[in-house]
């Protein structure tokens, strides 16, 4: 079962928080803290497994985690999960949000924490129908996609929460914001290029 | 008066992240919040959802948003598909079954899972399967049960998901879900595939009779597999030619805990893990991912000593593997088997071996475990060499393991006992601060049985002491070991070595300078100080020694000088008996009963009216305090005790020690004897003078023989009447 999923940046910053366990706030923000501090003085050719810290359950839960530019996507799983599949559900998370993006505007290429900051609300979404009450629930990613469009568009026509998010993005990149967007390298999932099977 | 509409998401977003300061920050926020808790309060139903939303994204960032959980309620029974996701999203981050007011959803879910659009039935089953208390679950279980045989697949796998959530609440309830299980694995849609299997998993590891009941899917689940590895590229599935390899390891692990202790079971399986386990390309992490998840599965289950061995192999190469993920998790699986397929793991020794250098620390904790776990009598000198080395070099996180680690291999397999003793020293002298404290003894009882090397090893233990007395474990059993054999250190009887000249008085230097040292701890000073004394028995400078002793008599340290006084009544050692430093009065054991009070005229004015009390009272003995104040110092209160016994039996060997907390000083003058006798026909006394300022405890212990048996208590004195510490 996954525990929790996080998304903070460099400095620890949190862009996404989901919590399939019940904690208090304090408890979530204390968590928070605790893995980054964690993940945050690995180096990077180091493996991407971690025992959990003592918050968040003890010496079944392990950190599971990948760090992208200016992100650390951090997975808290216990036994039942398999480390190396949770690596590969992180990259399709990452890959879905990737194409999100681009269906969104043209613009981006790679998603970038920008896009995370600003569409929190649809970065949840997404997750959403990823990973449901701490199981996996979909891993093609172009189902994920697909299914999250849909709502999305039926959000639109009724109006949506807010205003358009293209009109945001191109408001945000006039500003000068001292976050540089970064490409994130998705790494060995292609979703673009067939490759034949091997049998 | 203008009326505010309440700012976008996007808009707080890039308000909030212009702040330079947090305390800007928090300005921002609770300035938003206030507006939005008007907005609430204007049951403003057109920018609910934009709020809430704003609240969520607060929340984040770890500001409190409770005062938004109705308003959630509300979006969640709104029209809007836009009110219903957000309010969905909000009450699973805010909510959950603690707070009452998450049963008031009951009803919109109910509502939700019978709605006409799909991805509203969505919502409330993604809900429901996150937080559904137990009483939700099974108001609402036929419902999910409904959609479990539904043929939309988008709906079909959710209820799959939802139904583990309420079996999890509420186990009862699983039978019911029973009946739709009967056709989940004939879907075609991956989906539903995944999250079926991950239904059936759930239900199998719930009960023995589901287990049972299940295993005859084996075949079909096998067929699954089958298709998903020779079937032929299928776009939707493939992820670095792979297809579907998420679905593949459900399955995998699946079939682990069909074929667990079941021969048929394990046997229809075989063929298709063999399969899987030769053919699985291993260049990309999923390729690697269900090689892994095979392995298990072989390892589980009662397969073939062929295919087993395979898949220790696979294990063995993972070891090889640049990525360090695998390395990680072959060296896991590794450690789980050494038990059962020893043989099989041994071969890839070298490899284990070799991964003690990797610069993870992960990995070395787990090559360092598995190493161990290696250790026989073959291996033995090849394998500790390498695993001293380790020690050398590794982080202190893993010394004091490794430590142990080596002690324990050491002892089951030493092919010498010399060659026992080295290893003990080489951990002693490189790590010695980290071993554990419990080592002392051990290695204590192991010098003492390992009689030829006694002139040897307290040879190599007092020449390291002369190099380094920082080590706390090398110096306490260098001490002891020093104490017991010191005589065969001056004789110079070492046979493994060319034996050191050393005389009686740098011996005693060596200890004294460990009595003075910064960097002994007390109970290092306990040990050097009880080898000194030892060595009266063995050494003829008895002089110098009863001087080291008798200073450490009157020490602040009550541990050194109980063990000081202790000495006192040993016949070996007559130290008190009349010598230039009588800090300590000499009394002889055998004197009467009053000379407690002989003292206690040397010690001046008597109480201030002081009330005795009892300290303790056990088992026929009976300790009285009584109380006086010395005369300079009024601050020294001088307890007498008074110990007697109701018993038909005397009491002998009687020793009184007393504790203090480290803020006082005490001082522990000798009884007037060390006999007790029976039927309260006298008493024994004693002095002791304690400064103190505050409210006075104390632990006491007491020793005798009574009727042929030891007895010994400890007890904790806290009754003292308030004056006499004020």
């Amino acid at each position: 079962m996954i525990k929790a999923i996080l998304i903070f940046n460099n400095h620890g910053k949190p862009r996404l928080i989901r919590f399939y366990q019940y904690f208090t706030e304090d408890m979530q923000q204390q968590i928070i803290r605790e893995t980054f501090h964690l993940v945050s003085k690995r180096d990077d050719n180091v493996c991407n497994f971690l025992e959990g810290g003592s918050l968040i359950g003890g010496s079944d839960y392990k950190l599971i985690y990948r760090h992208y530019a200016t992100l650390y996507f951090v997975f808290c799983v216990d036994s039942s999960e398999s480390e190396l599949g949770i690596l590969d559900l992180i990259q399709v998370s990452c890959c879905s949000f990737e194409v999100f993006v681009e269906t969104l505007d043209k613009c981006f290429e790679n998603v970038c924490e920008l896009d995370l900051i600003f569409h929190m609300d649809k970065v949840h979404y997404i997750l959403q129908e990823v990973v449901m009450g701490g199981m996996v629930l979909e891993t093609n990613m172009n189902e994920i996609v697909a299914q999250v469009e849909v709502q999305n568009r039926m959000e639109k026509s009724e109006g949506g929460l807010s205003a358009a998010p293209a009109r945001a993005v191109s408001a945000v990149k006039n500003m000068n914001l001292p976050e540089i967007p970064r490409n994130i390298n998705i790494g060995d999932i292609n979703i673009k290029v067939p490759s034949l099977s091997p049998f | 008066w203008v009326c505010h509409t309440p700012i976008r998401l996007r808009e707080l977003i890039r308000t909030i992240r212009t702040a330079r300061t947090q305390a800007e920050e928090r300005e921002m926020i609770q300035k938003e919040c206030a507006a939005i808790r008007s907005s609430f309060r204007e049951e403003d139903n057109t920018y609910r959802c934009r709020n809430v939303a704003k609240l969520l994204y607060m929340h984040m960032l770890g500001y409190p948003a409770h005062f938004g959980q109705l308003e959630c309620l509300k979006l969640i029974a709104s029209q809007k598909f836009t009110d219903k996701r957000i309010g969905y999203l909000g009450a699973m981050l805010l909510l959950d079954e603690r707070q009452d007011v998450h049963l008031l959803m009951t009803n919109c879910i109910k509502n939700d899972l019978n709605h006409s659009t799909q991805y509203v039935q969505g919502l409330a089953l993604c809900t429901l399967g996150c937080m559904g208390s137990s009483e939700m679950c099974r108001d609402l279980a036929g419902e999910v049960e409904k959609l479990l045989k539904t043929s939309n697949s988008y709906l079909r796998k959710k209820a799959a998901l939802c139904a583990v959530h309420v079996i999890r609440k509420v186990p009862e309830l699983m039978e019911m879900f029973l009946p739709a299980t009967k056709n989940l694995l004939s879907e075609k849609n991956h989906g539903v595939l995944h999250t079926s299997v991950v239904l059936l998993t759930e239900m199998c590891e719930r009960s023995p009779d589901m287990l049972a009941h299940f295993r005859k899917l084996v075949p079909q689940l096998v067929r699954i597999l089958k298709n998903l590895i020779m079937s032929g590229y299928s776009p939707e599935h493939d992820v670095s030619g792979i297809s579907d390899p998420f679905l593949q390891v459900r399955i995998l692990r699946l079939l682990r805990i069909l074929g667990k202790g079941d021969d048929d079971s394990s046997e229809a399986m075989n063929d298709i893990l063999a399969q899987v386990a030769t053919n699985t390309e291993t260049s990309k992490n999923v390729g690697n991912a269900i090689l892994y998840e095979t392995v298990l599965t072989i390892m589980d289950i009662k397969s073939e000593s062929g295919l087993r061995v395979l898949a220790i192999n696979i294990l063995g190469r993972f070891l090889l593997n640049n990525d360090k993920n695998i390395r990680y998790v072959a060296l896991t699986s590794l450690l789980k088997t050494v038990q059962t397929d020893h043989n099989a793991v041994q071969r890839h020794r070298s490899t284990i071996v070799d991964c003690l250098k990797d610069l993870d620390v992960s990995i070395k904790r787990r090559a360092m475990e598995l190493s161990f776990a290696l250790v026989n009598g073959n291996n033995i000198r090849g394998m500790m060499k390498e695993l001293l080395y380790f020690l050398d070099s590794c982080d202190p996180e893993f010394k004091a393991d490794c430590a142990s680690g080596v002690f324990l291999a050491a002892e089951k397999y030493a092919p010498s006992k010399r060659w026992h003793i080295d290893t003990i020293m080489r951990v002693l002298t490189t790590a010695g601060s980290y071993v554990r404290d419990d080592s002392v003894p051990n290695l204590i009882q192991l010098i003492t049985n390992s009689v030829e090397m006694h002139a040897y090893t307290v040879q190599r233990l007092y020449k390291a002491l002369l190099d380094d007395i920082s080590q706390q474990p090398l110096v306490q059993v260098a001490s002891w070991c020093i104490g017991e054999y010191g005589d065969l250190l001056i004789s110079g009887q070492c046979e493994e070595e060319e034996p050191i000249q050393v005389t009686e008085d740098e011996v005693l230097d060596v200890l004294e300078g460990l009595l003075v040292s910064n960097l002994s701890s007390p109970v290092t000073r306990g040990y050097s100080l009880t080898a000194i004394m030892k060595l009266s028995t063995r050494f003829s400078s008895v002089n110098r020694i009863k001087k080291v002793v008798s200073i450490y008599g009157s020490s602040i340290d009550v541990e050194l000088q109980q063990r000081a006084v202790e000495y006192n009544g040993n016949d070996l050692l007559d130290l008190l008996g009349g010598n230039d430093v009588p800090v300590i009065p000499t009394t002889m054991p055998t004197k009467p009963a009053s000379a407690g009070g002989e003292l206690l005229d040397l010690l001046g004015d008597l109480s201030l009216g002081i009330p005795p009390m009892t300290a303790y009272n056990k088992n026929g003995l009976k300790i009285d305090f009584t109380f006086e104040r010395a005369n300079p110092n009024p601050n020294v209160a001088v307890i007498t005790i008074h110990a007697s016994n109701s018993t038909e039996a005397d009491m002998t060997d009687f020793v009184f020690q007393a504790a203090v907390p480290k803020t006082f000083q005490l001082q522990l003058l000798s009884p007037s004897s060390n006999v007790v006798p029976a039927l309260n026909q006298g008493t024994v006394t004693q002095v002791i003078r304690v400064l103190n300022q505050q409210k006075l405890r104390m632990r006491i212990k007491l020793t005798y023989i009574h009727k042929g048996s030891a007895v010994q208590d400890l007890a904790e004195v806290n009754n003292f009447p308030p004056q006499s510490w004020q």
